[in-house]
């Protein structure tokens, strides 16, 4: 078997790990329904596993208060009972889905104490399992799938998960690991930008939803050897000016903590968001020098 | 004015220990005159007050003499023993107010010929700067030349430049050299028994580095007891007595001769230092260390320094010794390095400066008493057994990271006001989770919606794919990363690139002018003004001038340019507006009141 599988696994076999976005306060608002952007989904996951078939599928459910493994197609038989009319590989899905979403408004109803939480969805918890996922691939041996990650996101950052994001974003740059992103939500998100950016992955935001299993197939579908010879849209642009933490400017230049990496667009004595000291910086001394300078062509 | 000049009888002394010559002080506010009154005596001084750096002078109340010690700006002091207190403090005063004229004299034809000021090094570096750097010289073409700004205010804000330059070009200070003072051979004539040395102030400073008790007896003799010349004669004859290695003869010389002995005896400053050195060794740390420092006492092979073995003379071993000692000093010495920075050809200042390095360094680690507590408190912390300590709680501080929500929700800002409203939406979380579960339980029992998706709709998605790639791709180029500047044209490249660089240093000037607060600033806002607005327009003649496949791209990088003066030339407007409505409502323009 390893000797087949050594000849199998070529570099056009992929592992997707798809984030799938289960929050219940964005679907409540969208203008397609949580069930057809599953039938997408759904037959986009179809679609492929069925380009080649090494490839597997690791589907996770990105919840309001949690987060879960709802399908991987290695672990799931494929000879199970037909439903209707449906691939009966995700019947196990949907029926996982369904116990998530319970379980998660369970959980959420015992949170229920952040009141003021942006209704953003656990993002960061979601991109750390499936890291975890990919890198147990990666040490089960030298022969393994090309593993990629595709966010469906559709509710907005969780800036409270910054910094949580944040790492796993680099992690999976380390990792070599690209995600790719397809928001579907309303306003663009930064966190999806950003990472899709850092890891080389594709970034896109659908203008119609109802074509959406057309851009899945388009633009996601294609394993990463074969990225290299398709045309991908790529972002135009990515801002890359921060804004401060004093007054939340966009600005070019700034002052930086060296201890916590604060942008401040003026000088500050002490860190207001770590509380770290500044000793008197060089720029000062020099303007005070040219304070005077420019003041004393007048006596 | 009367007290154009003052005359007082007073004592000048070229150091402390000078017992003085007695003369006339004569101040006037240019210059100050001591005349001695023995016409033959050699010590007549003239100083011009503008040398003067500061004076410093003995309080009444102290017992010491009425003392005026004048420092010139290159360091050497001018010490004038006055008869009785009046009379030095009326000198004071009298130098006090010919200083602070003589200080604002200067200022004023600083401010407008400031560059004439400036010293010669420092224009030499500006100009290396320029030639090295072509940006810079574009720029300085540009505004120096044209009048924009004038050659300070181009450079005041490139001190950094100047200042990182000056420190590489420090100069490296000349160390001791490695070849040990003994090695000098007198020279001989052949004929005669007289040997004579050459010393060089380097000699001599390397002597008194390492012979402190040499340098001690020079202060105390020299020219009290004897003059240099002889000093250095007595120094050598010890220095023969050592190299005929007869100790005998040695002991005798001392014996009859007291400041001979000086020499001929060991170095008992050199042996305090010793066990001074000794004494901050941590006897817990290194047991070896202690010896190996005092290393006047270590036994030796009793070899000689020009090498020969030595028969032991147990009686007169104090006048002796080896080769060892010399060598171990001499290296302490060179490695310790040239400490002071004294370039004089005078044998005494030499003697004292080293001296006064001496006692800075003793007075530092003098303080004896303390240095024994911190030792014993040093020894009893580092023979502590660390598993028999307390455990040590290191000082916590805490980072008070804030909420970093506060910072993101702000960011967001308005767009949060949606989910605010999710707030309302939480309010039924569970309708939210029933919808989403009828979702759910909705495609598992009718399955994929048929059709999955309209052909038209999948068209418009190919469309709309294909238009955003294909422009994507003229924007960006192929590869995301390449820079759009590199598909440019060079010339307009450069151009594009020496503009960013222009509008960067006049709006640093511009805004670094701002709050306008003298009539100078005034009109440098004003010519920077006229500069922006003639960069804007060279501007738009490149946005015209390029490629209309470029325009718009060209026309994007120039954009945050255009926003920059523009905010500018509003700023420039509003002040404007604000300064006429103050004048005008009857209120004065600022520095009246």
């Amino acid at each position: 078997m390893a000797s087949v599988a050594s000849k199998l696994y070529s570099d056009d076999v992929s592992l997707l790990v798809l984030l799938l976005d289960t929050n219940p306060f964005f679907w409540s608002t969208t203008s397609i329904t949580f069930s057809q952007f599953l039938s997408h989904v759904l037959a986009f996951l179809n679609a492929v596993m069925g380009l080649n078939q090494l490839n597997q599928v690791v589907v996770i459910a990105t919840g309001y208060s949690s987060c879960d493994y709802i399908y991987d197609s290695s672990s799931t038989s494929s000879n199970h009972g037909t439903g209707n009319g449906m691939p009966a590989l995700f019947s196990s899905l949907l029926e996982k889905l369904e116990d998530f979403v319970t379980k998660d408004e369970e959980l959420s109803k015992e949170k229920n104490v952040s009141k003021d939480r942006v209704a953003s969805s656990l993002l960061s918890g979601s991109l750390s399992m499936a890291l975890c996922y990919i890198q147990r691939v990666f040490r089960s041996g030298h022969l393994h799938p090309q593993p990629r990650i595709l966010c469906l996101q559709g509710s907005q950052d969780g800036p409270e998960q910054y910094v949580a994001v944040m790492n796993s974003i680099f992690s999976a740059q380390r990792l070599m690991v690209p995600i790719d992103s397809c928001y579907i939500g309303t306003q663009n998100s930064a966190f999806l930008q950003q990472a899709s950016y850092i890891t080389g992955g594709v970034h896109h935001k659908p203008q119609q939803l109802d074509g959406l299993f057309q851009y899945l197939t388009t633009i996601f579908a294609t394993d990463l050897h074969s990225r290299g010879f398709v045309q991908l849209p790529k972002p135009v642009g990515v801002d890359f000016r921060a804004s401060c933490f004093c007054h939340k400017k966009t600005i070019d230049m700034g002052y930086i903590c060296s201890v916590c990496l604060s942008i401040f667009c003026e000088h500050h004595k002490k860190c207001t968001t770590c509380g770290s000291v500044f000793g008197q910086s060089k720029l000062d001394d020099v303007s005070s020098v040219s304070d005077k300078k420019r003041k004393s062509p007048d006596t | 004015m009367a007290s154009g000049q003052v005359e007082k009888r007073v004592k000048y002394k070229s150091s402390l220990k000078d017992p003085g010559t007695p003369g006339f002080l004569r101040i006037r506010e240019a210059m100050l005159f001591f005349v001695p009154t023995d016409p033959k005596s050699d010590s007549k001084l003239k100083v011009l007050t503008q040398n003067i750096k500061s004076q410093k002078y003995t309080k009444e109340a102290s017992n010491k003499p009425p003392w005026l010690n004048m420092t010139n700006k290159q360091g050497r002091s001018y010490i004038f023993e006055f008869e009785n207190y009046a009379d030095m403090q009326t000198c004071r005063d009298f130098i006090t107010k010919a200083l602070a004229k003589c200080e604002e004299e200067p200022t004023k034809p600083a401010v407008s010929t400031s560059s004439e000021q400036l010293n010669i090094a420092d224009l030499e570096m500006r100009f290396k700067l320029l030639r090295e750097n072509s940006e810079l010289q574009r720029l300085h073409k540009q505004f120096v030349e044209s009048k924009v700004l004038t050659e300070d205010e181009f450079w005041a804000t490139r001190k950094k430049l100047i200042g990182k330059d000056s420190i590489r070009k420090s100069k490296q200070q000349v160390g001791l050299k490695s070849m040990m003072v003994s090695g000098i051979k007198p020279s001989t004539d052949g004929r005669t028994n007289r040997v004579t040395f050459n010393l060089t102030p380097e000699i001599i400073f390397q002597i008194f580095a390492e012979k402190p008790a040499v340098r001690q007896a020079f202060i105390n003799y020299v020219p009290s007891k004897m003059t240099e010349k002889d000093f250095w004669t007595k120094y050598f004859r010890a220095e023969y007595l050592y190299s005929t290695k007869n100790t005998a003869v040695a002991a005798a010389e001392a014996a009859e001769d007291e400041e001979l002995a000086v020499f001929l005896k060991p170095d008992e400053i050199l042996a305090r230092e010793a066990r001074q050195k000794i004494r901050r060794v941590d006897p817990t740390l290194d047991m070896e260390a202690d010896q190996g420092d005092d290393y006047t006492h270590l036994m030796d092979h009793g070899i000689q320094r020009d090498g020969t073995m030595d028969v032991i003379e147990p009686q007169n071993d104090q006048f002796k010794r080896s080769l060892l000692q010399d060598l171990n000093r001499h290296a302490a010495v060179v490695l310790e390095g040239r400490s002071i920075d004294v370039d004089s050809e005078d044998t005494r200042i030499v003697a004292e400066a080293l001296t006064r390095v001496k006692q800075v360094n003793k007075a530092d680690g003098d303080t004896t008493k303390e240095a024994n507590q911190e030792r014993w408190e040093r020894m009893s912390r580092v023979a502590g057994m660390e598993d028999l300590q307390a455990p040590q709680n290191f000082p916590l501080a805490p980072l008070s990271i804030k909420d970093p929500r506060d910072y993101f929700e702000s960011q967001q800002g308005n767009v949060l006001n949606v989910p605010r409203g999710a707030g309302a939406l939480k309010r039924n979380v569970h309708e939210a989770y029933g919808l989403l579960k009828e979702s759910i339980l909705e495609i598992r029992a009718t399955g994929l919606c048929v059709p999955l998706i309209k052909p038209d709709v999948s068209f418009d998605v190919f469309r709309s794919l294909t238009q955003t790639i294909s422009t994507a791709k003229n924007i960006i180029g192929k590869n995301p990363r390449e820079s759009f500047l590199d598909r440019l044209p060079k010339s307009t490249k450069d151009e594009v690139l020496h503009h960013w660089a222009s509008i960067q240093e006049l709006l640093r000037h511009f805004w670094s002018s701002y709050p306008i607060t003298t009539t100078y600033l005034h009109i440098k806002v004003g010519k920077l003004k006229d500069a922006m607005s003639n960069t804007y327009s060279q501007l738009e003649a490149m946005k015209e001038s390029v490629q209309s496949d470029l325009r718009h791209q060209v026309s994007l990088l120039v954009r945050p340019m255009q926003q920059a003066l523009d905010a500018a030339f509003q700023h420039y407007e509003a002040d404007l507006q604000r300064r006429k409505a103050k004048s005008g409502g009857g209120e004065r323009p600022n520095g009246y009141v």
